[in-house]
């Protein structure tokens, strides 16, 4: 039973674990297509000026409705705008509504639920009702009364949007504070005296941005679909801007003419899968359980 | 069927191994490459023997463990050596034959018993289950022996309990559970893995004396898998000492305890603090941390810590080799059978006296704290838990005071109200003569650098996002202790040296430290602003006894070398009697006792003092089971707290004792004090 004589090098043929780059490209593959798919559209936003064939609001009535061709790659819509050149302006707006609601939101409600769950007591009661309060109503319809109350408009629908966005930051954000608060580091830190907001600024907000950063990417699709239905119901964008949601209204119609509401359709669907995959991704990665695996 | 466990007459012959382990190999396959998490182990059980594995975590000895009962999921596989349970090929089963064997022959009994039940189960059908599905019992026989074996196991009621589900048992009883359902098939071989960790001390006893039970009356062979040799003294008869995935010594329990041959396993023995060890006696700790699993070093994996190391051992891997009849290492320096010398003793500490007359630094006076609990039902009143009920705690500048007690006692809670955590819902705490038991934040926040806590989670208590010299810097920055970051970062490195923390680690992060590296960080940082008191929560709970005995002794040093106080919260007698000059004893919110920490602990008087320290695994102690568990913090018992469950309550114990001086520095909460003592006579010395 001495076998344990036997030198370690002697180990019988060691199995090799299986290649690194499949186990790599079977968990996260899905989250670099949709970070590529993201990229690019984050690109061709910055570029849109530059890398649009024509001007998005050039209207060119003689050759209304024309179907895809090679000097209309996307066709063109009632007014004879390049549907393409249009696509890649309406990415600007698009995303710079979908990236300022969901960031703003998220400061807003964040802050609001973590300091909630720091107060506790009265304000906590306060805030959190406030957030019910908005929660009770359904979002779109209440974006759209808002939004119809401002007055048609970019700033005012992404007003509108942020008043129904923050609150699920703020149950969020109240959540993780809560779990951060029993911590024994934020015990610690009373412990040693430090201030209240030097706590939270320190110790809890950075420990819960992990999460939010999941919510926030899985979130942008969202903003950017509800954003883009505010404006196929008239209330986003004033017409003549090239926008994903108008685009699609304006086709609505045209049966014949599938490609006016079915190419800024799929770049609707392109956007929002490529940032729910991103999410998914960013959420596996974050999960330390997960990782190692 | 009566229910009884019939004793084992089986198809096997009496002189055939239970068990034989040879040369089992199996590893981790991660990215870095192939972890040996057990490297060439061999072991044989006989019928009825008993065996423990011992080491500390990560030496290999739960995956040994799990690979032998074949439950080892990927990235982990067994590579080598050979498994064999009474004569069949364990490694060679498959499927339907394994599943047939797993819990009928051989069974497993794991450390968690929170998470080893199914929540929504209820008992019954959790202990039946598996004797019908091995079908060794018709249903209706298998719940009247599921009954009887709740019985056997010491669950009370075992028909009420039988019908309900795990949460409504505390974590003792469903150790209890997973006991029964482990011995449901009369196997002839039980695997416990870590079976009492998460068990205070009194429900640890009496689940050791059930094993041991199980051993001696049905001959069921035991693996017993430990990381204290206390524990497995009780119940084994052979122990092996694992290290780095290898058994570096294999011998009889009492012989390792008493004569250790390999310096791991005398490192093990002499780390831990005992209640029967001379006053004074320091702990003996070795530096360094266990090898790295994916190249461990090509001599002896235990050289570059070991205290007795020559030539050899740095360039030759030592074999397991037979040191004296019976008993067998793996050292090149006992190789010729020489023991190992005693730890030396240190030079007793110079007794502090604390001037007498001194004004207290901290003084809580009918301390109690209150929480509210769930509600009975929706316009029902909530209920209270009574975590702390009126403590009186005295403590003068540079004394320990050490509050010990099982868990629920509220010693925790009682950290959390004399630092200002919580706020007392009664009494009153004045700390260096100023009233604190409502002081506000911002009226606390002058006072905090004189009264600072370690916390019992090395894990939990260092913000993971921080850097080291961020964590030690923050309270200097804070306080204004230091203008720049350039003067805090030269106090941070002072700090880091102070607890014996390299000044190149200042820039890593929490997780790249081990459990009591980081607990050094705690420290430092409890450090940093002159504390006048530190309170220590379970500092050491959560470490392994090497490591145990190396931030012990750091905080004993500090103590002398910062004059500081200590309030020290554990649940460790000889722990705290190691550490501490005074020591309270706290049942269900209350002192039961308080006096000089030796006395205490060698003269006990009140009863639930005397169940405590006999509860104590040590080999050779004359043991008090104390029957029950502490009642519910709910509703508080009238009279002496602890009636309920003591030995030798009578109807005078319906008046609440007082907790009243018996002798100089003693103080006791018994109508009858002393009168309770263990069958042994005096314990410890």
């Amino acid at each position: 039973m001495s076998a344990s004589t036997i030198p370690a090098a002697a180990t019988p043929a060691m199995p090799a674990p299986r290649p690194r780059w499949r186990r790599r490209l079977r968990r996260y593959g899905p989250a670099w297509t949709g970070g590529a798919i993201v990229i690019a559209w984050v690109l061709v936003a910055v570029l849109a000026p530059w890398i649009s064939p024509y001007p998005p609001d050039a209207q060119d009535v003689v050759n209304r409705l024309q179907p895809p061709t090679t000097a209309h790659w996307l066709g063109t819509d009632v007014l004879g705008r390049d549907v393409f050149s249009r696509l890649l302006h309406g990415a600007r707006l698009s995303l710079l509504a979908g990236f300022t609601v969901v960031l703003l939101g998220a400061a807003i409600g964040t802050t609001v639920g973590i300091v909630a769950a720091w107060a506790r007591g009265i304000w906590d009661e306060a805030l959190m009702r406030l957030t019910d309060l908005v929660l009770c109503f359904p979002p779109i319809i209440l974006a759209l009364a808002i939004a119809a109350a401002l007055g048609i408009g970019t700033r005012n629908t992404i007003l509108a949007m942020l008043v129904v966005w923050w609150p699920k930051f703020a149950r969020l954000g109240r959540a993780l504070a809560l779990v951060q608060r029993s911590q024994e580091y934020v015990e610690a830190a009373t412990v040693l005296g430090l201030r209240p907001s030097r706590i939270l600024a320190r110790h809890i907000l950075p420990n819960t941005l992990g999460p939010l950063a999941v919510l926030v990417t899985l979130d942008l699709g969202n903003a950017i679909l509800t954003f883009a239905g505010l404006s196929f119901l008239g209330l986003g964008v004033v017409p003549p801007t090239a926008e994903w949601g108008s685009m699609v209204a304006e086709g609505r119609e045209l049966v014949e003419q599938w490609w006016v509401a079915a190419f800024p359709g799929l770049a609707i669907l392109t956007v929002v899968v490529g940032f729910n995959f991103c999410g998914d991704g960013l959420r596996d990665w974050l999960d330390p359980k997960g990782r190692s695996r | 069927m009566d229910g009884s466990l019939p004793a084992r007459t089986g198809a096997t012959a009496a002189d055939t191994p239970v068990l034989e382990v040879e040369d089992l190999r199996t590893v981790f396959l991660t990215d870095a490459g192939a972890v040996r998490a057990v490297d060439g182990v061999s072991f044989t059980v006989g019928p009825g023997e008993t065996l423990g594995i011992v080491g500390e975590s990560g030496s290999g000895k739960s995956v040994t463990a799990l690979s032998l009962i074949r439950l080892l999921e990927e990235p982990a596989r067994i590579v080598g050596g050979a498994i064999r349970f009474q004569g069949r090929d364990v490694l060679a089963m498959r499927g339907a034959e394994l599943r047939d064997w797993r819990g009928d022959r051989a069974a497993m009994v794991f450390q968690d018993p929170m998470t080893g039940l199914n929540p929504v189960i209820r008992i019954l059908r959790q202990v039946t289950e598996h004797m019908i599905s091995h079908g060794r019992q018709t249903p209706a026989k298998a719940r009247v022996r599921a009954v009887e074996l709740l019985r056997r196991m010491g669950v009370a009621a075992p028909e009420r309990a039988a019908a309900s589900f795990p949460h409504q048992f505390s974590g003792g009883m469903r150790q209890r559970v997973m006991l029964a359902i482990g011995v449901a098939n009369d196997p002839v071989l039980l695997i416990a893995d870590e079976p009492t960790t998460a068990l205070d001390v009194t429900i640890q006893a009496q689940i050791l004396d059930l094993l041991r039970n199980l051993n001696a009356e049905f001959g069921t062979a035991i693996i017993l898998i430990s990381h204290d040799l206390g524990v497995i003294g009780t119940v084994c008869r052979r122990v092996a000492v694992m290290y780095a995935g290898e058994v570096v010594e294999e011998a009889e329990t009492e012989a390792v305890l008493t004569d250790p041959r390999h310096p791991y396993a005398w490192a093990l023995v002499n780390a831990v603090p005992r209640l029967d060890s001379p006053p004074g006696a320091g702990l003996t700790s070795i530096e360094g941390a266990p090898p790295d699993a994916l190249n461990p070093p090509a001599g002896c994996r235990f050289a570059p810590r070991c205290p007795f190391k020559i030539a050899k051992c740095e360039t030759d891997h030592p074999p397991l080799m037979e040191v004296a009849p019976g008993r067998r290492a793996r050292c090149w320096v006992t190789a010729d059978g020489r023991p190992l010398p005693p730890p030396p003793v240190a030079a007793e500490a110079a007794a502090r006296t604390p001037e007498p007359g001194a004004p207290p630094l901290l003084e809580a006076t009918g301390l109690a704290k209150h929480f509210p609990g769930a509600r009975n039902s929706f316009f029902g009143p909530r209920a209270v838990v009574h975590a702390v009920n009126g403590v009186d705690l005295r403590l003068v500048r540079g004394e320990s005071v050490g509050v010990v007690g099982e868990s629920g006692c509220g010693k925790s809670t009682l950290a959390r109200l004399v630092t200002r955590l919580h706020e007392p819902t009664a009494g009153t705490v004045r700390f260096e003569g100023r009233d604190i038991t409502r002081a506000s934040a911002a009226e606390m926040r002058p006072l905090r650098p004189r009264l600072q806590m370690v916390f019992q989670d090395p894990y939990a208590s260092l913000n993971p996002r921080m850097r080291v010299r961020d964590i030690l810097a923050e309270p200097l920055l804070a306080h204004g202790r230091a203008a720049t970051r350039a003067e805090a970062d030269s106090r941070v490195l002072d700090l880091m040296a102070t607890v014996g923390l390299k000044p190149e680690w200042a820039a890593r992060f929490p997780h790249e430290f081990s459990g009591g590296q980081r607990q050094r960080v705690s420290i430092a940082r409890a450090l940093a602003l002159d504390p006048a008191l530190v309170v220590a929560d379970e500092p050491v709970s959560a470490l392994d006894v090497n490591v145990q005995a190396q931030v012990l002794n750091l905080m004993l040093d500090l103590r002398q070398r910062l004059s500081l106080s200590y309030l020290f919260i554990a649940h460790d007698l000889a722990v705290v009697r190691a550490f501490c000059d005074r020591v309270a004893v706290m049942y269900l919110g209350r002192i039961v006792e308080e006096g000089p920490a030796i006395a205490l602990f060698a003269w006990p008087l009140h009863p639930y003092t005397v169940a405590l320290t006999s509860a104590v695994p040590e080999p050779g102690r004359e043991r008090v089971i104390l029957g029950g568990e502490p009642p519910s913090t709910l509703r508080l018992p009238t009279g002496c707290v602890f009636r309920a469950r003591c030995p030798v309550a009578q109807p005078a114990c319906e008046a609440p004792p007082p907790l009243a001086e018996v002798e100089t520095g003693r103080r006791v909460a018994c109508h009858f004090p002393g009168s309770f003592a263990p069958p042994g006579g005096k314990l410890g010395g």
